[in-house]
Parts: C-alpha cells; sequence; structure tokens
C-alpha cells in the first residue's frame, strides 16, 4: 500500500526461499525431550501429563501446533515458502553474528532491533516527558481537561503514519521524523492513563491533605504522584506496545538502520525465511518490553491502590 | 466566646445537588460543644451524621448557616482540627511514622502557618511523632507499613496522626467501626485515657450505643433523614474514669443506653427497615 510509493515489489521467484529441506532434523527435538520425560514417569509407559505444570502443556501444545501446521502447509506448497527448519537455520546463521557493520546499511540484525529500539526510546521517552506532566495537569485542573478533551479525541483515533510526512517537512530527515511518529503514538496512552490516575486518587487522600493543610508541592510528592504512579506505568505499558507496533511500519517508509527497513529489504531481495525471522524476533522483543514494563508496575503499586 | 460554647453550629443546613433535584441532609442544626467535652453523635445510616462531621471539620460548606471553633468561623480544615476518617486514609507508601510525621512537619515544622510559632528542628519533629506513636502505643511498628499491619493498628495510627497535631478538636467519624469486638473495646479504653490525659475536646461519629454512652459527655441524636435535625441531647452523667466492667449493670449507665435504643428503635425506627 503506502511503503508501494518507496519499493516495487519484484514478481516472486520460486525456490529462492526454501532452499533447505534437510533442516526438517531439528523438528524432532521436542518430542525427544516428552520421550525422555515418558521414561521417568511412573507408569512406565503411559504419558503422565498430569505431572507437568499445567501453565506449561498448553503453550507447549500451542507452539507445537503452529509449527506442524506451518510445516505441513510450507512443504505441500511448490517451496515458496519457508518450513520450519529452513527458517531455524536462517535465524541460526543470523544470529551467529548479529553485530556485524558491512557498510552504513548493511548490519548485522542485532543492530537493527538496536536501531529501533533506540527511536522508539527516543520518541517514547519524550511523550513522557511531555504526556505524563500534562496528563497531570488534565487531570487536576477541570478548565484543562475540558479544554484538552475535544483535541484528544479527534487525534487519538488518527494512524500515527499519517504524521510521518508532517515529521518530514517539519523536521527535513528522516530519522527526526520516525521519533516524532512514535511520539506521536505514545502520547495518548500516557496522557490519558495519567488523567484518569489522578481523577481516581481518592478522595480520601485528598482530605488528608486538606485537614492536614499541606502544601501543594507535598500533595504532588507525597500524594498524587505515588498514587498516580501505577496508572502512569499502565499508560507507559500500553505506549511501549503502541510505538513498538509503529515502529516497524514507519521505518519501512524511512528507510535507514531498523528492524522495519530490514524486513522491506528482505522483502526485496525475497528472503522470506528472514521476514520470518524478524517477525519472531519483532514479536519476542515487544514480549520481553512489556515483561519489564508488568514487573516495575508491580513493584510500584500498593496493594490498597488496586483495591 | 466562652468555653461552654467553643463549638457554635447555629441554624446549619446542608443540601446537595443529585440527579433528582435538591436534597437537603441536614435542616435546622443547633449545637454548642464546650471545650474539654465529649460529645457524640449518633444515628441510623444516611442521618447525615457524618455530613455534620465533615461540615465542623470544614471538608464541606453549609448550604446555610453558621460554624464557630473558638470564636472564629470554620471556613476550610485545618490542623486544629484534626479528623480521624473511618476507614483511617492511611497512604500506604508511607511508613507509619511517615504517616504521622506528614502532619507534624506542617504543623511545628519550618514554614509552619501557625503565626509566630518558633519551628522545631528536625529532631524535636521526630520526638514528636515518636511521642504521637507511643500514645497510642504502636512504636515498635514505626517503620512498618500500613499494609502490613492489623485494621486496629492503622486505626491507631489514624489517632496518633491526629493527635500529633495537638488540634484543638479532634474529630472522629465512626473510628471503630470496622473493628471487631474486642479491639474495637480495646481502642475504646485507649481512647478514653488519651482524651483524660490531652484534655481534648471531642466530637465522635458513632452508631454504637455502648461505644456513645461509655465515651461521651453528652449524646447528641439525629433523627433520620433525609432532612434531619438534632432530635434529643442527652448528656451522661457518670463519672470519670469510667471503668467499662464496673459499668455494665451501673443503673445510670443502663438508664442511658436505654434512652438511647428508645430514640433510635422506637422514636425514628422506619429508615432502619430500609438501610438494613
Amino acid at each position: 500500500m503506502v511503503s508501494a510509493v518507496f519499493h516495487t515489489p519484484r514478481p516472486l521467484e520460486s525456490g529462492h526461499a526454501a532452499s533447505a529441506p534437510a533442516a526438517h532434523a531439528h523438528a524432532p527435538t521436542a518430542p525427544a525431550a516428552q520421550a525422555a520425560n515418558l521414561a521417568r514417569s511412573p507408569q512406565g509407559l503411559r504419558w503422565d501429563v498430569s505431572a507437568w505444570p499445567p501453565q506449561v502443556v498448553p503453550p507447549l501444545l500451542g507452539l507445537l501446533l503452529l509449527i506442524g501446521l506451518w510445516h505441513l502447509a510450507a512443504s505441500g506448497g511448490e517451496g515458496q515458502f519457508p518450513t520450519p527448519g529452513a527458517t531455524w537455520s536462517a535465524a541460526l546463521e543470523l544470529f551467529a553474528d548479529p553485530f556485524f557493520v558491512n557498510g552504513p546499511s548493511d548490519v548485522g540484525i542485532g543492530w537493527q532491533v538496536l536501531s529501533s529500539l533506540e527511536r522508539v526510546g527516543l520518541g517514547f521517552g519524550l511523550a513522557a516527558l511531555v504526556g505524563i506532566p500534562l496528563g497531570f495537569l488534565i487531570g487536576r485542573s477541570v478548565f484543562a481537561g475540558r479544554m484538552c478533551a475535544p483535541l484528544i479525541s479527534l487525534f487519538k483515533p488518527v494512524s500515527p503514519l499519517a504524521w510521518l510526512p508532517i515529521g518530514l517537512l517539519v523536521f527535513q530527515g528522516t530519522e527526526a521524523a520516525a521519533i516524532w511518529t512514535i511520539f506521536i503514538c505514545s502520547i495518548w496512552p500516557m496522557i490519558i492513563n495519567t488523567a484518569v490516575g489522578v481523577q481516581r486518587v481518592p478522595q480520601d487522600y485528598l482530605n488528608v491533605a486538606r485537614v492536614l493543610n499541606l502544601s501543594e508541592w507535598t500533595i504532588l510528592t507525597q500524594i498524587l504522584l505515588p498514587a498516580v504512579l501505577p496508572y502512569v506505568l499502565t499508560g507507559v505499558r500500553l505506549a511501549v506496545g503502541t510505538a513498538w507496533l509503529v515502529i516497524v511500519a514507519a521505518e519501512m517508509l524511512t528507510g535507514g538502520v531498523g528492524i522495519g527497513f530490514w524486513i522491506w529489504d528482505e522483502w526485496n531481495n525475497l528472503n522470506i525465511t528472514n521476514i520470518i525471522v524478524a517477525i519472531f524476533v519483532i514479536g519476542l522483543v515487544g514480549l520481553l518490553l512489556e515483561w519489564a514494563l508488568v514487573s516495575i508496575a508491580r513493584a510500584f503499586t500498593f496493594e490498597e491502590v488496586k483495591s | 466566646m466562652n468555653d461552654s460554647s467553643y463549638i457554635l453550629i447555629e441554624g446549619v443546613a446542608q443540601r446537595f445537588k443529585t440527579q433528582r433535584g435538591e436534597f437537603e441532609a441536614l435542616r435546622q442544626i443547633d449545637l454548642r460543644i464546650a471545650k474539654g467535652e465529649f460529645v457524640t453523635l449518633i444515628g441510623h445510616s444516611g442521618c447525615g451524621k457524618s455530613t455534620l462531621l465533615n461540615l465542623i471539620a470544614g471538608l464541606t460548606t453549609p448550604t446555610s448557616g453558621l460554624l464557630l471553633c473558638a470564636g472564629r468561623e470554620i471556613a476550610g480544615p485545618g490542623p486544629e482540627r484534626a479528623v480521624v476518617f473511618q476507614n483511617h486514609s492511611l497512604l500506604p507508601w508511607l511508613t507509619c511514622f511517615e504517616n504521622v510525621h506528614l502532619g507534624v512537619k506542617r504543623v511545628f515544622g519550618a514554614g509552619s502557618r501557625s503565626a509566630g510559632a518558633k519551628s522545631e528542628n528536625k529532631a524535636d519533629l521526630a520526638a514528636r511523632t515518636h511521642a504521637a506513636l507511643e500514645l497510642v502505643g504502636l512504636s515498635h511498628a514505626a517503620q512498618r507499613r500500613p499494609g502490613e499491619i492489623s485494621g486496629g493498628m492503622k486505626q491507631r495510627v489514624g489517632i496518633a496522626r491526629a493527635l500529633a497535631m495537638e488540634p484543638k478538636v479532634l474529630l472522629l467519624d465512626e473510628p471503630f467501626g470496622a473493628l471487631d469486638a474486642l479491639t474495637r473495646a480495646k481502642l475504646q479504653d485507649e481512647l478514653l485515657e488519651i482524651v483524660a490525659r490531652t484534655h481534648s475536646t471531642v466530637v465522635m461519629v458513632t452508631h454504637d450505643v455502648d461505644e456513645a454512652v461509655l465515651l461521651s459527655d453528652r449524646i447528641v441524636m439525629l433523627t433520620n433523614g433525609p432532612s434531619a435535625t438534632i432530635g434529643e441531647v442527652l448528656t451522661v452523667p457518670l463519672a470519670r474514669p469510667r471503668q467499662r466492667v464496673a459499668l455494665a449493670d451501673h443503673p445510670t449507665y443502663l438508664q442511658c443506653r436505654k434512652e438511647v435504643l428508645d430514640f433510635l428503635y422506637t422514636r425514628q425506627t422506619h429508615v432502619h427497615k430500609e438501610a438494613a
């Protein structure tokens, strides 16, 4: 669609991608591990699934099912779509040296991911610097809230990519434009969640502040900030999730080093295995980001705030 | 102003705007509370006793009428009228010490608003905080957070926070309502002791008849809402210090108890059925 402005995909050439049927040998590793478990089970010849932790079996089953179906579909076709085995060996190859540099844009997958993360970090950090204080203002002042509500409602549903050309125009550079796009997409959840958090600070705490006659500064640091922090962190989590979604698309449009453009580049080279590897890498990085932020949020949420 | 009307409430009414039109919570409240007096407000749920307490605290302003404390109009909340909230309202991210210290620092520390008062240094402020926690028997829990202590302990921290500010008036909003009977009795006894020592003026909201009779000098009974007002005021002529066990079959105690029960369950009974 939009990306076609920059790159015209060449027609598919068969046989290029699925070149490693020998890699099927990797697939039976999981059943082998199960067999080891089988030997240890008390019944001897029966699969003692009940001895496995219940949170392990279904996810494992899901993954195996995906790989199985994928394998069937890929080997049944004309060989255009890479099999799980081929993808695995491509991944091994890519991650054998993820940080090579062969030129300004020909760098290892590690650098591609890190460049994308850097853009996300910058855009997202700037959004936090603007969005969180703005959220506080909107939550604390009815006037500011009413002033900003229609603007937020208007701009929030707009795809952040629509802002990319504006970024290109204003900042005269693709790098800044990508960061700008991330800024736009991450600012909404942070503003909204912070404002909601401020509005939901228990009235009891504010009554305490009034009875103790606390100064505005003490109210902010001792009551508002700790009470709102869990909400802010929810906003941060949503923002990082969206930013990580958007960066791939933004980079496809802006080019340069980054996982998004790398995918597009691999498409132009018809290197489908690498694209699939990239999809898994993007998913994994997103998962790690989410996990890290959930851990932080949990550490800063007090029992009595949750209820 | 004199000591017999330290808190003066005259012709106070409180109306709230709701979606179904205006709601009159209180009407024509007239009450004088003497310095050092212990007064309880009692009535059925929804009769506006907490509304009246909030008015004295200055957390809300009356629709009409006048409230004075020590001869000055109550224009807003302040540390001279400390409130112990029903649900303790401790800040969960601060330790017990820090929760109490918050108010102490504001009242006695640098930049305090009490005009002319010399501000105290850090050690003095910490000593005050510790003294307040000791008063409620919680010195050992000073560094624990509210989430780590029992409900009774939390309520004691709430009382310590209020007392540490050396308020002119102590306002208690059903302070022991959420506690089990044994803890409640223990805290009532502690409160009696503390009030005897500090000679505080206390206004307390409760729906517990025994609590009201045991603690109060006077019991203010409110009629059922809406448009609640003072139905009756009972003076409790029991000498202090009062002993819970000795009073259990004391004729005056039983008489007072009967009068309050009679007011609540014979004359003001109808709303009770709805509220239950």
